[in-house]
């Protein structure tokens, strides 16, 4: 019976990481925000060229698509505590989380089809 | 194995929740109100995801997409969802900044919480002004 007894059985050091994710994804967001607000700033009034050849660039592409990876570990953790705090019916709260998952992945695989459709 | 205590120690008072029918008369401090205003403008934006993302594909898809997005963007409708998703984006920005710090033990003291929370509702509300203004062409 030796298994049991030197592993963590209890969840702390998972709601530990799940908040400090939280934090750290934060700070990329508003980081990304406020650079891609000055980007839109600096270059000037709106204007679809203008726009468009921001996202050119490889680099853009990458670093928006990390920023949007951010936005979906951000929300489902915000998202999940949530549903765990206000959902008390265990089948549906499971749903509810598998639903979101799904929901995130679907959002962030769209992004990138956006992204690098931009040509 | 230690085995734990006999029984724990009785609480001098049962905790009490707030029930729906409570709501009404408990008044939930200023922080209170920022802190469930963080919620609901995250909620508000993670149901929002999918129409931000379609903005952002016509908007970069090609210039007639973008004429049709500007001129979408004329009805009073259409700038008043973008308008409620800039409130939610700029109060979410704000109360998050807060509450970094006070994960870094900055304010923490009852009465500089409570000036940071009215702060936070203050700048928050200003910059959606601003944002109203601009939306609605008056600046």
């Amino acid at each position: 019976m030796s298994i049991a007894t030197r592993r963590v059985l209890v969840g702390a050091h998972y709601g530990l990481r799940d908040w400090l994710i939280q934090r750290i994804t934060a700070l990329i967001l508003f980081a990304f925000a406020l650079g891609l607000a000055l980007a839109v700033l600096i270059t000037g009034p709106w204007q679809y060229a203008r726009w468009k050849a921001l996202f050119v660039p490889v680099p853009m592409k990458l670093l928006t698509l990390l920023a949007v990876l951010a936005l979906c570990y951000h929300a489902w953790i915000g998202v999940r505590d949530i549903w765990m705090d206000y959902v008390g019916n265990a089948a549906l709260r499971l749903c509810l989380h598998v639903a979101t998952v799904l929901w995130l992945l679907y959002c962030f695989a769209w992004t990138a089809q956006i992204l690098w459709g931009i040509a | 194995m230690t085995k734990p205590s006999s029984t724990p120690p009785r609480r001098a008072q049962r905790i009490r929740n707030v029930g729906i029918a409570d709501l009404r008369n408990y008044r939930l401090p200023i922080p209170g109100v920022v802190s469930i205003l963080h919620r609901v403008s995250g909620l508000l934006m993670f149901l929002a995801l999918p129409v931000v993302l379609c903005l952002f594909e016509r908007s970069v898809r090609s210039a007639q997409d973008y004429e049709s997005l500007v001129r979408c963007a004329q009805g009073w409708v259409f700038r008043l969802v973008l308008l409620a998703l800039g409130w939610a984006l700029l109060h979410h920005a704000c109360a998050g900044v807060r509450f970094l710090l006070l994960d870094v033990h900055v304010g923490t003291e009852r009465a500089a919480a409570r000036f940071s929370s009215q702060l936070v509702l203050a700048v928050s509300l200003v910059l959606t002004a601003l944002l109203a203004l601009a939306l609605f062409g008056v600046l």
